[in-house]
Parts: structure tokens; sequence; C-alpha cells
């Protein structure tokens, strides 16, 4: 016994000791942004963890495609990090700040937008700028797609590169409901005639407290004041509206507003089992996907308000301690190529609309991208709409801690 | 080298559960240069006292620990005093293994699809009912806690009865049972009279656990529990996964009150325990006979059957939503099935159940390795050094896991040694040890001290005692142990994603992360192949001593 | 039972100044040869001290104790001897014999491994259990067997372990008046068969009167002659 013991004691120490020692600091010099012939070749031969929400295996399988692309053309190998939730690649990279780590660090890039990112960018967890040097964001349409650079009204300073669009959508049953309602007025009043026939996720969930953001923007009497941090406005008269129409939806809302979905995947699920008649999402190609996925019944269709729905952008970002910047950047170069895009908004392989503009990419590109069909329960971007912008991110916590003391707690 | 054993064991405990208590120790008191906190405040205590609605949190984990807990004691102890030796008992031991596999969110979801307003039940009656359109009820997340305490109840039930059967083997409890009998006691009443002190002290550690489990649990409250508000620890999980990064100094506050609040439970358990004992003594010396317990034992049969079969039908509709086509209310069954989920997933699945096999083996060895060594060290020198100590390698449990996670960060961090197997296994070892050790020191330290010295009188040296006297004796609970330690390692996400840094991809990282996309077919497939695993050690254990034990009566548990 | 100072018996067992106390309480305190082939009786109230001073004499007695005095077996010191190298075999009112094996292998883990070869061990195995009275036990499954049996096992696994001198804790309190005198004898016959000095601790006068020995008293933990 004491034997053993000691063999095996002395063998975990040994194990911990040789991986102590060979654990040599991979620092890796920043890539010079200004030499891109140079970046490639500094990316060449790196491994780029990248940290993504992995909940939707056609998302993971289109990620698993670009790593193969940028492995075959750059040498850059990618490792996805699947997440069920982005704020553990956060946590990741505050824990390493704490822990003195400034290169060498185990996350090489995130996907990410809004919260998120302004709270990495306020604390200074992020690389860059580096986004504008990239050969593909001439590509983008910073000018139509103005949230390409101003993420939930934050200005991204070449921190995060844009690889996708999104916009909130509602999908309602055919086979249920003969006329969707327009607006958020319309819902409400629909609502009221079918009790219990909708809800949102519970924020601050990212999809609950965007419907809270869509009706507020909505019903604002000025909507530039919700670009502008709150603090510089008069808070309370500017979300007045928002908590009368609450004070109308909460009751009528599916189990009176007790229990709410967990997220906005859920609403899905609640369609299926006909709790609820329309939900909403951030694709609109979720719809069709989900109905070719067997989740959703083939009667189910897309729609959005007629005054417009919120509209923001996906990004990808480095920390300020990665391991393979290099290989980071060069991956989201590709992702903002017009190939890598165009395979992204196929809505069989994912269906999510490009950052870029067809007027700039190559003529070749632009026909292909004509050519894609969107599927039947999908709308084409010109169908969608009126895009209206995120409001500043305080807003969005004021709405969310309101929110927890108005309705966080049942009566 | 024996005698190291503690001061290793506390080594490779204590570094990491420190360091993760003092990550929410810090925080909670302003401290955390990497966000800007340098100053000590009590500001993140004030702003967590003004949170809405904390103090029904607070309510909704102690009461739903303490009802979790209280129920599935009294239905193991009913159980056992109502069956064993029975074939009844016999039948509830064959399903153990399957119902102690299947994970804790997995048997959440399969509970929450029977119960729903839209779920299995309701879907058998819905056609007579008339029901369209899924009553708008509220059954599960009830402002109470209720679907939060069955869900609990479910799975605690199976992990108590493992624990109870080890400590029957070591109690003699047939014999005492035949006094009893013998003396025309009821048959349960004989049991708890006789029977239950002796185990009781076997099963307190494993009890304590469950408390704290229950009062601490994330995901299982996530699926079933109550929203507005939420228990407290799942209130944690948000502040921590908040955007807004100075939530975290609230969130450490709240860790803590997390903690101290398990600790409470924990202390009016053990008031309870003085309570009940002073009460059970007198009742026993009360000399009352019940031998009309005919209804009890029906009773605690039906309950037990029930709640085993709420797990196995849980199962059952992973199983069936794994293979769903569109599945549509009110339908009792999917209208179409395939295959192709099922297909797709598979190829990929071989580097994550390999990660996971090698992760949960190399944390179980080492950990079976410190345990036993240091209870056949506190056996040999009939001593309990540190003891003090010895107490914090419980710590891990008694906090949801997530307030833990950022210590251990930056802990693995300063050694250098994230990212690396070691520093995965090391850290599912905090998380797996706790489990190993109190499901292993009860049966350990009670084992009969003349065994041991006839063997050492018969001119066997301690060595060959250990090998050849303590370890066939205790063969099943360190199986037990064994699997129940396999079973939490492949069931850590939070470790495995965090401290390897997303460099090892276990069948549960690929699980939870995949959850997140809300496709029952995908929880379903996820959900069974992550039972798959601990199915495996749970049979193993049972079946290996029955087999090399077979011609051995004596070594049959507790009959 | 003569006193140690003129202990002219350096093969039986000897016990010179032995204080055993808890807590600073004295258990018991005394001097005591045991000749080869005699069985001394220990007798004395619950909680004397009887079984402590056995498990001291083994070497088995827990850290919490404070003992004194020396013990002698064989002429050889043996008192700061771990218990396997002593050779001082108990019996204790259990059988305690090991559920895992059969009647063969509990007798097996016994015999010394000085004694080699499948055949010669199997040989030995078989002569003890013919003696015992249970010839072709040695593939049963011990917890098949009666208690008279397993007592007469357990009792033929301490004799295969060859040890130097016999102790008896209680061991004929578990067995029904006719199968307790039979077994009685039947230990303390293959004890004087084999010349060994027995210690036997009893509540049963009649085992005392049994042994045809010297009986000693502790009270007020000092040892009396009967």
């Amino acid at each position: 016994m004491a034997k053993t013991v000691t063999r095996l004691m002395a063998a975990t120490l040994l194990v911990a000791g040789v991986s102590l020692a060979s654990f040599a600091a991979q620092a890796d010099p920043a890539p010079d942004m200004k030499n891109w012939d140079a970046v490639v070749k500094q990316a060449n031969g790196q491994t780029v963890y990248w940290y993504a929400w992995g909940g939707e295996p056609r998302i993971n399988d289109y990620i698993a495609w670009a790593g193969k692309q940028v492995q075959e053309r750059y040498g850059v190998s990618v490792k996805q990090v699947k997440l069920a939730d982005t704020a553990d690649a956060v946590s990741k990279v505050v824990s390493e700040k704490a822990a003195g780590k400034t290169d060498g660090g185990a996350v090489d890039m995130i996907w990410i937008n809004g919260e998120n990112f302004a709270a990495m960018k306020r604390n200074d967890l992020l690389f860059g700028p580096w986004v504008e040097q990239t050969p593909n964001f001439k590509y983008v349409d910073v000018t139509g797609k103005p949230t390409t650079v101003n993420d939930f009204t934050v200005p991204t300073d070449g921190l995060e590169a844009p690889w996708g669009m999104a916009q909130l959508s509602f999908f309602y049953d055919t086979a249920r409901v003969k006329t969707p309602p327009q607006s958020a007025q319309e819902l409400l009043a629909w609502l009221q005639n079918h009790p219990g026939r909708f809800t949102y996720p519970q924020p601050p969930d990212y999809m609950g407290s965007s419907f809270l953001k869509q009706v507020l923007s909505e019903l604002v009497a000025d909507p530039a004041v919700l670009q502008k941090p709150a603090d510089q406005a008069d808070a309370q008269k500017v979300l007045a509206p928002l908590w009368t129409y609450l004070a109308k939806l909460q009751p009528v809302l599916w189990r009176e507003g007790k229990a709410y979905p967990a997220n906005g995947a859920a609403l899905r699920a609640m369609m299926a089992d006909n709790e609820i008649d329309t939900g909403f999402s951030f694709s609109a190609a979720e719809v069709s996907a989900a109905i070719a996925n067997f989740e959703l019944p083939d009667t189910v269709r897309s729609f959005v308000f007629k005054g417009g729905t919120l509209g923001n952008t996906n990004f990808v970002a480095i920390p300020f301690n990665a391991s393979a910047k290099a290989g980071a950047v060069v991956l989201a170069d590709f992702l903002m190529s017009p190939h890598a895009q165009l395979r992204k908004q196929n809505p069989e392989i994912w269906g999510s609309f490009t950052v870029l503009d067809m007027d700039k990419i190559p003529a070749t590109d632009r026909k292909a991208f004509d050519a894609l069909d969107l599927g039947v329960a999908t709308l084409s971007p010109a169908e969608m709409g009126n895009v209206l912008p995120e409001p500043h991110p305080s807003w969005m916590e004021l709405v969310e801690s309101e929110w927890q003391k108005r309705y966080g707690v049942a009566k | 080298m024996l005698r190291f054993a503690p001061v290793l064991t506390v080594i490779l405990m204590v570094g990491p559960v420190l360091a993760g208590l003092l990550g929410t120790l810090l925080p909670a008191f302003g401290y955390l240069p990497a966000l800007g906190g340098g100053e000590w405040s009590l500001s993140a205590w004030r702003e967590l006292a003004a949170q809405p609605g904390l103090e029904i949190s607070l309510r909704l984990s102690a009461v739903s620990g303490l009802l979790a807990t209280l129920i599935s004691f009294a239905v193991v102890m009913l159980f056992c005093a109502a069956w064993q030796g029975t074939r009844v008992f016999g039948a509830i031991q064959r399903v153990l293994s399957p119902i102690l596999s299947i994970p804790h969110a997995a048997a959440a979801f399969g509970l929450a699809f029977l119960i729903a307003p839209s779920g299995w039940i309701v879907r058998l009656v819905a056609p007579l009912a008339g029901w369209q359109q899924p009553p708008d009820i509220v059954t599960l997340q009830d402002g109470w806690g209720l679907a939060l305490v069955a869900g609990l109840v479910i799975k605690e039930i199976p992990f108590l009865f493992l624990m109870t059967l080890g400590a029957l083997q070591q109690a003699n409890a047939g014999q005492s049972q035949q006094v009893a009998l013998s003396l025309g006691y009821g048959r349960v009443a004989g049991w708890l009279k006789t029977v239950l002190p002796r185990i009781y002290p076997q099963i307190r550690l494993p009890l304590f656990a469950v408390l704290a489990y229950s009062a601490s649990v994330v995901d299982v409250a996530m699926i079933l529990g109550p929203t507005t508000p939420s228990p407290l620890a799942v209130r944690i999980l948000h502040w921590l996964s908040d955007p807004d990064l100075s939530m975290r100094f609230m969130a450490s506050a709240a860790s803590l009150l997390q903690l101290m609040l398990v600790a409470g439970l924990i202390a009016l358990w053990m008031a309870g325990e003085k309570i009940a004992g002073f009460c059970g003594l007198y009742w026993a010396e009360g000399g009352g006979r019940y031998r009309r317990d005919g209804a009890v034992r029906l009773t605690v049969a039906v309950v037990s059957i029930l709640a085993a079969g709420l797990i196995l039908a849980g199962i059952a509709a992973l199983a069936v939503w794994s293979i769903a086509g569109f599945w549509r209310y009110p339908d009792l069954l999917p209208g179409q099935f395939t295959v192709k989920l099922w297909l797709r997933e598979l190829p990929a699945l071989a580097g994550a159940l390999i990660n996971s096999v090698l992760i949960g083996g190399a944390a179980i060895m080492i950990g079976i390795i410190l345990v036993i060594a240091c209870l056949e060290r506190e056996a040999r020198q009939s001593a309990r050094p540190g003891r003090g100590v010895m107490w914090l390698i419980y710590l891990p449990l008694l906090m949801p896991q997530i307030s833990f996670m950022f210590g251990l960060q930056v802990f693995f961090g300063y050694l250098g040694l994230e990212r690396s197997f070691i520093s995965v296994v090391l850290a599912h070892l905090v998380f797996v040890l706790p489990y190993m050790f109190l499901s292993l020191a009860d049966p350990y330290r009670s084992l009969d001290d003349r065994y041991r010295h006839t063997g050492l009188c018969l001119g066997a040296g301690p060595d060959r005692v250990f090998w050849q006297v303590v370890l066939p004796l205790l063969a099943r609970p360190v199986l037990a142990a064994l699997a129940v330690g396999f079973a939490v390692s492949i069931g850590q996400y939070l470790p495995t994603l965090l401290i390897g840094a997303g460099r090892f991809a276990t069948i549960t990282t690929d699980a939870v992360a995949l959850a997140a996309g809300n496709d029952r077919r995908m929880i379903g497939i996820y959900g069974l192949l992550q039972a798959l695993l601990p199915f495996a050690g749970f049979a193993v254990a049972m079946l290996v001593p029955a087999i090399v034990f077979r011609q051995r009566r004596g070594m049959r548990d507790g009959l | 039972m003569s006193s140690p100072e003129t202990a002219i018996s350096p093969s039986g067992l000897v016990l010179a100044g032995v204080k055993i106390t808890l807590k600073g309480q004295v258990l018991c305190d005394l001097d005591l040869t045991v000749a080869p082939g005699e069985i001394v009786t220990l007798m004395g109230p619950s909680g004397a001290g009887k079984s402590s001073l056995l498990g001291y004499i083994c070497g088995t007695l827990a850290p919490g104790f404070t003992c004194r005095g020396r013990v002698w077996l064989k002429g050889r010191e043996i008192g700061t001897l771990p218990p396997q190298d002593r050779h001082v075999g108990i019996l204790f009112q259990d059988d305690l014999l090991f559920p895992y094996l059969s009647v063969g292998g509990n007798l097996a883990f016994a015999l010394p491994v000085d004694i080699r070869g499948r055949g010669q061990r199997r040989d030995k195995i078989d002569q003890a259990l013919e003696i015992a009275g249970l010839a072709g036990f040695a593939d049963r499954d011990p917890a098949t067997l009666s208690g008279g049996q397993r007592a007469r096992v357990a009792v033929m696994r301490v004799l295969l372990s060859a040890p130097s001198a016999l102790l008896l804790d209680e061991p004929f309190s578990r067995l029904d008046a006719k199968l307790r005198s039979q077994f009685r004898e039947f230990v303390f016959e293959q004890a004087r068969q084999q010349n060994l000095p027995t210690l036997m601790v009893t509540h049963d006068p009649e085992d005392a009167n049994a042994t045809g020995g010297p009986v000693i008293t502790l009270t007020d933990h000092r040892a009396q002659q009967a």
C-alpha cells in the first residue's frame, strides 16, 4: 500500500512538473497591421482557439468549414470552443488578467457584440485596433449598415470585425393566426383578444431584453435620446411609455407573467407545443432552418413590424492577451470575405445576412448573392424593412434593472 | 509515505479550494484589481441587499433544499424499513444504475416534459378533455418551488439509496431486523427502532451533501424552479454572467451569502437530529410494536416506484425526442421518426468520449488513492489528525460551482498549469474528491477493527491486511465511491471548459453548449450520451462484487 | 503462576509491571507469567480493562491508552514489536471469518508463507479441517456454516498461524450451553497439545473452572489470585 501510494504520488508530481516545465510562455508579438503579408506569414502554423456560442449544430458546422478554409489557405488551424454563454469567455479573459497573464492567453477570438463588447472595451480587455487594416474590410457596408462600426451605439474603433447582420423578426403559425400584428400596439391589442398566446424570455436574457428595447424604440417620443447614454436624459420620462405598455401587456401574457421561457430558442419549442401563437428571433433564417430541423410546423412564417425592428451586427474580437493574434486576424479577415459571407447567407448553411456592400464586392460575387434562394419562411433583406438602431447599452441596463423591480418578483 | 497522505490531500485540495474561496471573498469586499476594484468596501453587500425579491430567493433555496432532503431521506428510510430483504427491494436495486447515471439536468428535462401543461401526462388526457390548447396553468416553475423539489427528490432518492445500501451491509441490518421481528415488532417500526440508529451515522455526510446540493443547485432549478424570482444560486449565475462586469462584486457577495445559507441549513439539520434523536429514543423505549403497518408499506412502495417511474419515463421521453421528427401538441408520439440527428452527431463523438473517460478515470484514480490513503492512515493511527482541515474538502459542495471558478482559474493561471490535462484533472478532483470521500468515509470508519486485529495477529503485516482484508471487505463501497466520483467527473462542465480553456471537449461540454440551442432532439441525444458513461460505471460497481462474491453469502448487501 | 522475578519459564508468556491507564484512570496493573500449556483465566467486572490488556499484548491497543511495563514471549521481549511479529494469536467472541474467502481461504490466509507449495499448504489446511471435524469443508462459503462450525474454523485459523501464545477474549459467550462446553474442551485441548501459554478473558465461572488452571480477578485494577 505505502509503496503503491508513494509511486503514484511521485508520478502525479512528475506529471505536474513536466507540464509546468513544458508550459513555455508562447509570447506572440502583436502583428504588424501595416504589413498584411507579414501578418499572413506570422499566422502560418498558429492555432486559433475561437470561443463561440455552440448552441446550433449548423452554426458549429459553418465555423468548422471556415476553419478548414483558413487551414488550407493560410496554414492557420482553428478550434471552436463551444460555449453556452459568451460570458464564460469574458470570464476567462478577466481571470487571466487577474492572474497577471498579459500574453499567451487561452482565448484567441470571441464571437461577441453589444454589452459584452462594451464591457470588454471599457475594461481594456481587447487587442487592437486592427480591423480596418484587413483587406476584406473594404467590402463592408459601413454606411448602409452603420451598425457594422457602431455596436449598440458604441464605436467599434477597429477592435472587433463585423461578420453577420441580425434583425429582430417575428414568426407566427399561419394555421392558427390569420393576420399577425404589425406593431407593438397591435400586438397588445391582439394579445388582449388571445390572452396567454405570447410571451418573451425573461430579461436579462438577451432576447427578452431585445423585445423590451423593441417596444421602447417604437413608443419613445424622441428616438434620438436612446442613442446617447441614459444619464444624459430624463430617463424616467423616456421610459414611462414602456412601463405603461407593459402594465397592460403583463396580465395577458402567457402564464400571466408568472413564468417566462429561459431564452429565445425556447420560444420555438413553445410554438410546437401550441403554448403560444407567435414568437420572435434575431435570425430571419432561423424559421426555415427550424422547419427543416423538425422544430417548427411547416405552416410557420416570418414577419416584421411595419415601423421596423431592431437590428444589430455580430462581431469577432481578439482579447488583449491572445496567443495567436495574427492567426485570429487572418481568420476574421476570411470571415468578412465575399466567399465566406455568401456561404453564411445561404439558408441551407446558416442564413445569416451579410455585412458586405453589394455595390463594393466583385460582380461575380454579387451575382452569386442574388442567386441565393432564401427559403419559404425567410424574408429577403428587402422584405426585412426598416432597421431600428439599438439603444445605447446604458438604456438596456436601466430597463433590465427596472424590469426586475417591477416584474422580477411575481405579485 | 502514508503519513503524508492527509498533507498531500490537503495540499491538492486546499490550494484550489482556498483559491476558489478567495476568488469570491476578495471581490465580495470590493477587491478585484483586474476590474478596477482596488479598495475594500461593503458596497457589494449594500447592492445585494437592495436586489428585489432577495428574501424570496433565499427562502426558496432554503425551503426547497430542506424539503427535498427531508422527503428523499424519509422515502429511502421508510422504503428500506418496509421492504429490506424482499423481492421489491431487489427489483428497485436493479433499476438503480440507470437512474443514478442520468445527469440531473437531463432528468429535470425529462420530468419537465412529463408534467408541463403541454407534456406527456396532459397529452394522455387532452383528447378526452378536449383540450385543443394546453391549459395555461403553472405546473413547472411554480412559485412555491414544488416542481423543483420533485425534480430534486427523484434524483436524490437513488443517491441516498445507494449510500444506504453500503451502510446496511456494514450494520448487519438483516440480523437486527430479525431480532425486532422476533420481539413482535412490525417491520417498519422494528427497522426504524433498531437499524436506523445504527446506519444513520453512516449516511449523515451524504445527507449533508444532498442538503447542500439541493439548496445551491443551478441547472435543475433553471429548468423546474420558479424564475420570478429564482432561487439564490440561479441568480448568482445570472449576475456572474452579466455583461456588466461590475456585477461580479455583488455576485461574489451573494455567493458568500449562499455559503452561509447552506451552512445555516446544515446547522439547522444538526439541531433537528438532536431533537429527533431524543424523541426517537423515547419512542423506541416506549415499546410500541406497530404491527399493522401494511398501509405504510404500501404507500412507501408506491412513492418509491413512482419516483423511479418518473425518472424512467423521463429517460423514455429523452429517447423518443432524440429520434423525433416534427412532434406537435397534443400528439402522444411524434408524427415521424428520424435518426438523422444521431447519424450527424455520432461520428464526431469519439474524441469527446475519450476525453471524458481519460479525465474522469485519472480524477477518480487520484481521488480514490488519496481518500483511501487518508482513511487508512486514520485507521492505523486510530486517530483523526487534522480533521478541522479535512472539512475544507467539503467546501466545494457548499457553494454554487460557478462562484468557485474565478478563483480556481486565477490559481491555475498563477501555477502556469491551466490548459493542461493535469490541471483539468485536478480541477475535477476538487469536485469529485468530496463526493468520493463522503461516500467512502463512513463505511471505512465503521469497519469492525477486530478484522484488522485478527489479520495482524495471524501474522500479516499492515500492508497485507490492507490488501487482503480491508479492501475486499470494503470492495462494494470502494467501487461505489469510484462510480459516484466518475459520474460527478463526467458531469463537470465549467471546470472542464474554463480550466481546460476549451482544449478538452467532453461529452458534457458539447452537451451543455448544444443545450443552449434548446432543441429538444439534441437535448435528448446528449442527455442519453451523458448517461452512458456513468451507467457503465455504476453497472461495473454493482456487477463486479456480485460476480466476484457470487458464492459468498456474507458479502451480499445487508441481507 | 509465579512472580516474574523467579521466572524460570523462558518459553512462557511473561508480563512484568504492566500498567494500562486511560485518561488518567488505571485500568489494570499486574505481573503475570503463563507457562506453556497453561491456561490462565482473567476475570473481573466489565470495563476492568481485561480486553485492553489482551489488546496490549497483541499490540493492537488504540493510541489513547498509556501503557507501561514489558512483555516477554518465549524469552523474547515482544512489547515493542509490531503486532504481526509478536506471534500472539487471538480469538474473539465473534468468529470474524473473512466473508469474502472460502473456509480453506481463511485458513490459507493464516498459514505462514514459509510453508511452500500448493500441495503442502493444501495438506496443512485439510489436516486442520479434519482435526476440527470439518473434513471436506475447504471450498465452502463460511456463511453457510453453523455457528459452532464457524467457531472451530476460527480456532484452526489461529492455530495454523503458528502462534507462540493464545489469547481468548470471551470466545465462548456467543455459543449455547451444549455447544459451549464441547467447543471449550476442543480449544483447551488444542492449546495444550501445542503447548501454548493461554490467557483467557471471561465472565463465566464455568469457563474458569473448566481450565483447571489459575484464575485471576481484576478488582481495583490489581490482580488477585482466586
